[in-house]
């Protein structure tokens, strides 16, 4: 008979006082479920800051970041249902939703966003699908890939071929409204995952309703940091092919390097506005946590400043805060400067998550005791492999690899003139 | 024949399928079922423990475990038995070594042995699954696989629990875990089984002292009822509104 073993034991050494049922039952997956909503709902914003109020310099970036935003969406569940003890009976929250848990509110939020993001995908590129498949259609003799695209591109058409001025017309009426819609169930996706945090009175460092708030904050943060990363290596690749005449495009070298360089400083500037009301919300709640000093500050103090403090002042706060801040404010931002900033970003919004997640079970609800958490690196049963290192680094690259699967009937550059 | 529209066959399609769905989304109680589910109750469960008579010799806990399968040598535990220890320079020692499961048998708290002249006074507090009024674990459970009975007792559906581990997270007193077996949430249910038929929990009728015991708060003539309404009664955590119906006589301030 194998030794049973009790779940979160593995990775979890107590100190002190700790009750006996009490292990870091949350784990690296519930941090990276929180960090890839954020991206989601970060990228939408982004999307929507142009789509809705205007602003016509993130054009480019807007259609770009819509896609990425629509690839992130399929990862977003994924850390959950890798963390559950019983992933295949995950779909009975859609089937049994119990209305006064925030897990539960998941299906209903999720697909109703998804839904946005789809439609507001489809009218965007409505047209490219019509065009893709009437040239198909009048080829004669179509090779294989070309029949199966056909039918592919003809099915997305949904029917709808018409592409009259007046059509397309009314479809950038509908992806205003669509943005406009998805802006306040982007900011719910992502504030309802603060609140599945903030809502649970037994932690002292989650209860608090700045939860959500920050949760949506550094969200922003982190979509905008991606999407302008992801665009950055785009554009780079884009480069070398230009630079080995294998692309179709008709731009040179220096017209791409010039657009990108304009599109990553103007985007930066709403990472930093953003930015700041992250770090604003947090510290506030770190100062009236110190300042009001109920109960169980006396612990929460021994955690932040001293158990956790290189995790939470120097990861997340000076290396994933203060010094890419700094970074994108002094003038003349380069690509290489952008890169290094926007990997910090990142890796501070990541701490940010790991702080709460873990940091909110590294100490007893006894308040005499301590927990650490050992995530698995090198896996050695499943239990390891979905919630340690391998799980949480494969629900990472997922949206990449969607992105570049969803590129190909998304075209974001070639498909220039529209809207 | 009738040509019908893409947007009328949608209409027509969709509709069959809502009222197609109808029957399969209705469930068809049994007469218990729905009696039960309309009652209320004259039972309200609820638990008194005497912590000036626990000696902390770890029976219930054993019983517990052997009584409601849970794996022996694993360190969860539905109930617990806590040692406190407060020396006379102020010092708070805590411990619960395996849940109390074989007694304490080290003198030896939190790794310190502390001179008997030096202790200004120690006890023992037996814990369980409070039961509450206003359970959060119910409340933030995703799938409604852990439920209240009509006579309060706080259980949870095994085929139903996703193992996502919020109940878990919920509890403001730690009683909840994942069942090494079943990979469910797990808790105590004041052995439910055992109160259906007459019988008293395992853990009261292991506890040689009495320290234990459980009754129908809703019945004023309970031997448990009369002395929570008549003598001065404790509860852990009420801070938390959850309305604990696990009674303590003699708890200290230093209780965690």
């Amino acid at each position: 008979m194998t030794e049973l073993i009790v779940h979160g034991a593995e990775w979890t050494t107590k100190e002190l006082f700790v009750f006996p049922n009490e292990f870091i039952y949350w784990s690296i997956q519930i941090v990276m479920y929180p960090f890839m909503t954020g991206l989601v709902a970060g990228a939408f914003v982004l999307s929507s800051l142009y789509h809705v109020f205007g602003i016509k310099e993130l054009k480019d970036m807007a259609r770009f970041a819509l896609v990425f935003s629509f690839a992130l969406l399929f990862a977003a569940p994924m850390p959950i249902v890798l963390h559950l003890q019983h992933p295949f009976k995950g779909i009975n929250v859609f089937m049994t939703p119990h209305f006064t848990s925030a897990i539960a509110a998941f299906g209903i939020v999720f697909f109703t966003y998804g839904a946005i993001v789809a439609s507001e995908l489809w009218f965007l590129y409505r047209r490219h699908f019509v065009e893709v498949s009437l040239a198909l259609r009048e080829k004669q003799d179509k090779t294989l890939v070309e029949q199966i695209k056909y039918l592919i591109f003809c099915t997305l058409t949904l029917g709808s071929y018409d592409v009259s001025e007046a059509a397309q017309h009314r479809d950038e009426k509908a992806i205003k409204i669509l943005a406009g819609v998805g802006i306040p169930v982007a900011c719910f996706l992502h504030g309802y995952a603060g609140f599945i945090f903030g809502s649970v009175k037994a932690n002292a460092l989650w209860m608090t309703p700045l939860m959500p708030v920050i949760f949506i904050m550094s969200a922003i943060v982190s979509g905008i940091a991606l999407c302008m990363l992801t665009y950055i290596i785009v554009m780079e690749i884009r480069k070398i092919m230009i630079r080995s005449r294998r692309s179709p495009y008709s731009m040179t070298v220096e017209e791409v390097k010039g657009a990108e360089v304009s599109i990553i400083r103007m985007t930066a500037k709403y990472l930093l506005l953003f930015m700041v009301l992250a770090i604003t919300l947090e510290l506030l709640d770190l100062v009236f946590r110190g300042y009001t000093a109920v109960k169980h500050w006396d612990i929460l103090r021994t955690v932040i400043y001293e158990r956790d403090f290189y995790s939470i002042f120097v990861l997340q706060y000076t290396f994933g805060n203060l010094v890419p801040f700094i970074m994108f404010l002094l003038p003349g931002l380069t690509i290489r400067r952008a890169i290094v900033g926007l990997c910090l970003v990142l890796m501070g919004v990541f701490m940010m998550r790991w702080n709460v997640v873990i940091g909110g079970q590294s100490f007893s609800l006894t308040l005499a005791g301590y927990m650490h958490y050992h995530m698995p690196i090198v896996p050695h049963d499943f239990e390891t492999l979905k919630e340690g290192f391998v799980g949480a680094f494969a629900i990472f690259a997922m949206p990449f690899v969607l992105f570049w699967i969803i590129s190909k009937v998304f075209p974001i550059f070639s498909y220039k003139e529209s809207h | 024949m009738k040509k019908i529209s893409r947007r009328g066959f949608l209409k027509i399609g969709m509709g069959t399928i809502a009222v197609a769905s109808l029957p399969l989304s209705l469930k068809i109680l049994k007469p218990g079922e729905a009696r039960a589910a309309i009652e209320k109750s004259n039972v309200r469960w609820g638990f008194l423990v005497n912590t000036y008579k626990c000696v902390g010799c770890g029976t219930c806990v054993k019983a517990c475990k052997l009584e409601n399968e849970v794996p022996y040598d694993t360190p969860v535990t539905r109930t617990w038995v806590e040692r406190y220890v407060i020396t006379k320079d102020g010092r708070v020692l805590i411990d619960t070594p395996n849940g109390a499961r074989d007694g304490f048998i080290d003198k030896k708290v939190m790794g310190e042995e502390v001179d008997d002249s030096n202790i200004e006074k120690a006890f023992f507090v037996p814990k369980l699954c409070n039961q509450c009024k206003n359970p959060p674990c119910v409340q933030v459970c995703p799938v409604g696989a852990t439920y209240q009975t009509s006579e309060g007792i706080v259980l949870v559906d095994r085929t139903w629990c996703i193992g996502c581990g919020y109940c878990i997270m919920a509890c403001p007193y730690g009683v909840r875990f994942f069942h090494p077996v079943y990979k469910t949430a797990e808790k105590c249910t004041f052995c439910n089984h055992r109160l259906a038929k007459g019988m008293k929990t395992a853990c009261v009728d292991a506890c040689p002292f009495g320290a234990r015991q459980v009754g129908n708060l809703k019945d004023p003539n309970d031997p448990i009822t009369k002395i929570i309404l008549t003598e001065r009664v404790g509860v852990l955590r009420s801070e938390y509104g959850t309305e604990p119906q696990v009674y303590y006589i003699g708890l200290d301030e230093n209780v965690r």
